[in-house]
């Protein structure tokens, strides 16, 4: 690991100021995936800002009944959440199906959200990558691209964003709250907040330098029966090869957003309006514009086959 | 080596029982401090280890980890992967399992840590290093530590009703095997004792309930 600079953060504002006033520096608040990219030295901060007593760890109740998630509530402690099992059991689901017990003790909303890809050209600093490195290049194009994105792709980076909890965010239309240097905060809506690569695959996310996630937060609860399902290589601990989130309501309706696919989780209203179609008419409408590669053409049929699982369940369900 | 920042902390541990002993829980504000140039910035910590409150003067980049087994000589906890993979490093911090391979001792100021050696001695052991003993639930040793800590937090999670990803209610939780299966599944066994993990951890929910 490289050598750096600490500091413990005394508020969100002073902890934004200071990330601005030190262009090296990074947040740490679980710190499972900075640490681990530090020490291969992918992330090399320079000053580390730990936020972790601000006091931005707890959950509660919006004026609206929806909820506010402060940045530093830890995942066992979101998937636990009485509210969120009950009113929102798709983001209970979707967390308990990522990383182990031990991480998810440690690991945050706002660094769930902000986590790297896992692209394993990403991790070996001995290929190139633009997301790493600016300007050299994708190894995974010609490489061994199996587990690479197929929606939302460009010449210069096919990644995915491994999270399952954004994945149900963004089922949920949440919103991040964040604080920037000059006190000032603001809302970014979850289908904003992760960009796709385009040229500038380094960039992940609507953040400005500096600014802070504070939280996010969750409208009013929807009802309806909530679905997570996560597909594999093994049975646990493992990051999706695909998932789907979906929520189905009253009359057919239902909504689905999609891990493992692409550089963001992926739902298009397209996807939703198929509902009542079937789980083929819902595929067809999320994989428009797919753009398979040579090793990961089977996510395709995966999502098919996925989908019509999930159907299934919810007749035997229903 | 002589100048070394590592061997000065480390002969300060070792230089007396002073730097083992009570000290008093300063939790210091570490302020921002810049490096002079190819000087590392260390910083004073105090954690609370196995009851005792121990003060250490870190370089930033000391893992919890490397704290407890270079600095405080805890060898009880093993370095596996070094990377949140493996699970041989776990620990109790506040009263919750973590990696302490993947966080740096300095976020840790103040808190209380539960290593393998502060749940029990060879004479007095706690229920599930016995139940290890017992079950055999292990072969080489090495994961057994980050286990048996893994497994004493798994029975204080289920009786807390936090849910799992094989929790088919979520408001219903209950210990059953594949409950501990899932729950486990960040402690790995390359001997693969797991049968036998399992054996004893289901021994120890079962004395707990009786």
């Amino acid at each position: 690991m490289k050598a750096f600079t600490y500091e413990r953060a005394t508020s969100p504002a002073k902890a934004a100021a200071a990330a601005v006033a030190n262009p090296g520096a990074r947040f740490i608040a679980g710190g499972t995936n900075l640490l681990d990219l530090m020490k291969l030295q992918i992330e090399t901060p320079t000053h580390l800002i730990d936020v972790n007593r601000l006091d931005l760890d707890t959950v509660r109740e919006t004026s609206d009944g929806g909820l506010r998630i402060g940045a530093l509530v830890r995942n066992t402690d979101l998937a636990a959440h009485k509210k969120v099992r009950r009113d929102y059991a798709v983001l209970s689901r979707a967390l308990l199906s990522g990383a182990s017990g031990q991480l998810r003790n440690k690991a945050t909303t706002a660094g769930n959200l902000l986590q790297r890809t896992r692209c394993p050209y990403f991790y070996d600093t001995t290929k190139p990558c633009n997301k790493r490195r600016p300007g050299t290049g994708c190894a995974a194009l010609a490489g061994f691209n199996r587990n690479m994105a197929i929606l939302g792709t460009s010449a210069d980076c096919i990644a995915t964003h491994p999270s399952d909890m954004a994945v149900a965010m963004r089922l949920l239309d949440a919103t991040v709250e964040t604080v920037a240097a000059d006190g000032s905060s603001r809302a970014i809506p979850i289908a904003d907040f992760h960009r796709l690569p385009g040229t500038t695959p380094d960039i992940e996310t609507a953040l400005a330098p500096g600014e802070l996630v504070t939280a996010v937060v969750l409208p009013r609860p929807i009802g309806g029966s909530h679905v997570y399902r996560k597909v594999r290589d093994r049975a646990s601990y493992a990051f999706a090869v695909i998932s789907v989130a979906a929520i189905f309501g009253k009359d057919s309706n239902a909504r689905f957003a999609f891990g493992g696919l692409a550089h963001k989780p992926w739902r298009t209203e397209a996807a939703d309006a198929a509902a009542a179609a079937g789980a083929n008419a819902v595929a067809d409408a999320a994989l428009a514009g797919a753009k398979t590669t040579e090793h990961n053409r089977f996510k395709t049929d995966l999502v098919r086959r996925t989908l019509a699982q999930v159907y299934a369940q919810q007749e035997i369900r229903a | 080596m002589k100048d070394s920042p590592a061997a000065l902390s480390r002969r300060a541990v070792l230089g007396g029982s002073a730097a083992l002993c009570a000290a008093p829980a300063i939790h210091a504000s570490a302020n921002a401090q810049t490096a002079p140039t190819g000087k590392t910035q260390m910083i004073a910590t105090t954690l609370k280890v196995n009851g005792k409150d121990v003060r250490l003067t870190l370089d930033p980049r000391t893992t919890l980890l490397d704290a407890l087994r270079e600095h405080l000589h805890l060898t009880g906890t093993k370095k596996g992967c070094d990377h949140g993979q493996c699970g041989a490093c776990t620990v109790i911090v506040e009263g919750r399992r973590i990696n302490s391979c993947l966080t740096l001792a300095l976020m840790h100021d103040g808190d209380d840590i539960t290593t393998i050696e502060g749940l029990g001695t060879p004479d007095k052991m706690h229920p599930m290093q016995r139940a290890f003993v017992t079950h055999d639930g292990f072969q080489c040793g090495y994961c057994t530590p980050g286990q048996i800590c893994s497994a004493v937090a798994v029975l204080d999670e289920i009786e807390a009703g936090i849910p799992s990803h094989v929790t088919e209610d979520l408001d219903k939780v209950a210990f059953s095997d594949a409950e501990v299966r899932e729950r486990m599944s960040g402690n790995i066994c390359r001997c693969a004792a797991y049968p036998n993990i399992v054996a004893a951890i289901r021994d120890v929910a079962e004395g707990e309930k009786a």
